[in-house]
């Protein structure tokens, strides 16, 4: 059994570390990206955020002052059992939010999208969001907070089978370019793009595309990650860097999954995971150890789902062109 | 590669101090900034409350922005780090507040039109500060002396709240835009418009056009 004042707590230590510590992932592809930054306005801007992620650490104070709105991803594995149940987690995460808000302190970013009420806790209505994934084995649980950015950097477009991949590589464009110029997308981002489902399930792709993926991996397709790989590129040649001067350093890398959709449609939407990437990730077993780790580890054979347990492998897969 | 020039400045700055300055400067502040953003400018501007603290005399310098800050029960603040948030959304307040405040700085992330700083920020002799990055919210929180007030907390929430913050090289910020309303991201973006048109080489159109993407009311979508 899972102790629920141990997600608790833990809960509360993954919202600081996500509010002050960079991912590793993350700070490498920007020092990369600080390397080979030739434009003189941008190369100043990565320059200090590099200094800017050191000094969070330094002081541990929030890396960036508009802390985002904290969200949690939680991963069951299947034969966990959580004291109290889900209806528990959920109390002590909202609880662990309400805390970390005002210990860190977080910038309570939370209100009524009407009233614009403010609990000066980031809690509210539907706030913070709790999504869950499963897996087939194991005891524990995992905890992954995604404090995203919440205004600039994210669209939404119904595309059709014609618009093929050039409609898929217009629409990017179109987005990193309207967000990129004067750094709304607060670029160098990771880009998450998701292809197919449903509106809502393609928003939620290619935000999981961005938050819960780093750095560096792949899709298992062989041909998405070439896609990936072709549209890191395309985002870097656009000319535009951080902030939105002259450059090269736009995209730390580029995401992509997909979800069957219907037959006549091609849903896609596209994410920015900003400069100050914040996740977090702690893995609680039931003798109350705790693993942190920066990689989500989301996206696993199970959560893609690509095939169904009766069958090996679908005949889509194979590529045969 | 060339360096930027890198200046400090009052938040009251003498109007041969903000003359001197060009576009890319990278600026460090002393002295005292307010925040106010569209609570402040609402509740000054629309519903006419009069404001609680004398400016410009206590500060010329608004910073569009909302600290992460909590507040402890003996009513002091904990203030860590500092981020602007993006001001082209103040726009239609701007000219109001900047005449009626005598503000010389607005600090804030993204800038806002060559259009607002002509008609509004040369009249006023005021000029655009960008934040850097715009994440740089720890470096920022270094510049942060003491909170001297936190005002408007109980009737708008602690992020719209207005805070004065005694600052001691506040930085790094960047001149966006100049006394002659010149705009450093309004330059960029002409630089790299030159290139976009190549990158869009064989794509076409979305197939279903956006009702709204366009004015006009009768366009077809498809």
């Amino acid at each position: 059994m899972i102790q629920i004042k141990k997600i608790e707590n833990t809960a509360e230590a993954l919202m600081e570390k996500a509010a002050i510590e960079i991912p590793s992932d993350y700070l490498n592809g920007l020092k990369i990206a600080a390397k080979e930054e030739d434009g003189d306005l941008s190369s100043f801007v990565l320059e200090a955020m590099l200094e800017n992620y050191e000094a969070a650490k330094q002081d541990r104070s929030a890396m960036c002052g508009d802390t985002g709105t904290p969200r949690w991803y939680v991963k069951i594995g299947n034969d966990a059992r959580i004291e109290g149940g889900p209806v528990a987690l959920e109390s002590a995460l909202r609880r662990a939010t309400a805390n970390a808000t005002k210990k860190v302190p977080l910038r309570p970013n939370r209100v009524h999208p009407l009233w614009r009420t403010d609990f000066d806790n980031n809690v509210g209505i539907g706030a913070p969001e709790i999504e869950y994934g499963f897996e087939p084995e194991g005891e524990w649980v995992d905890l992954i907070t995604v404090h995203k950015g919440g205004l600039f950097g994210t669209d939404y477009r119904m595309l059709f089978p014609s618009d093929g991949i050039e409609g898929i590589k217009r629409f990017y464009l179109d987005s990193l370019i309207a967000f990129g110029k004067r750094g709304l997308a607060c670029q160098p981002a990771i880009i998450g793009i998701g292809l197919g489902g449903s509106k809502d399930a393609c928003m939620v792709l290619g935000k999981r595309a961005a938050c819960l993926r780093v750095v560096g991996d792949e899709n298992p397709d062989p041909k998405i990650a070439e896609l990936e790989r072709e549209f890191k590129e395309l985002g870097n040649s656009i000319g535009m860097g951080a902030m939105g001067f002259v450059g090269n350093s736009m995209v730390i890398d580029c995401n992509i999954e997909v979800a069957f959709c219907h037959t006549g449609g091609m849903q896609m939407s596209v994410h920015a995971f900003c400069l100050s990437s914040r996740r977090a990730v702690a893995r609680i077993y039931p003798d109350g150890k705790v693993i942190y780790r920066t990689d989500p580890q989301w996206y696993t054979p199970y959560q893609r789902r690509e095939t169904v347990d009766w069958q090996e492998r679908p005949s889509w897969q194979n590529h045969a062109g | 590669m060339a360096k930027p020039r890198r200046i400090t400045l009052s938040t009251n700055p003498k109007k041969d101090e903000l003359a001197k300055l060009s576009l890319g400067d990278v600026i460090y502040l002393d002295g005292t900034i307010y925040t106010a953003r569209e609570g402040v400018y609402k509740r000054s501007l629309e519903d006419q409350v009069s404001l609680p603290v004398d400016l410009p005399k206590r500060s010329a310098a608004n910073f569009h922005c909302s600290p992460a800050a909590s507040m402890n029960s003996n009513g002091s603040f904990n203030l860590g780090s500092v981020t602007a948030t993006a001001s082209f959304r103040f726009s239609k307040w701007i000219g109001q507040w900047l005449a009626q405040t005598g503000a010389k700085l607005i600090i804030g992330k993204g800038g806002m039109s060559a259009r607002d700083y002509k008609q509004h920020f040369v009249p006023n002799g005021a000029i655009y500060l960008t934040t850097v990055g715009y994440g740089t919210g720890a470096l920022l929180g270094r510049g942060v002396e003491r909170v001297s007030g936190v005002y408007w907390h109980s009737e708008l929430g602690l992020a719209q709240a207005m805070w004065l913050i005694d600052v001691k090289q506040m930085g790094p910020f960047m001149v966006e835009s100049d006394l002659l309303g010149n705009s450093l991201f309004e330059r960029e973006n002409k630089k790299i418009a030159e290139g976009i048109g190549k990158l869009y080489e064989g794509t076409k159109p979305a197939t279903l056009k956006r009702y709204g993407e366009t004015d006009n009311r009768s366009d077809e979508l498809i």
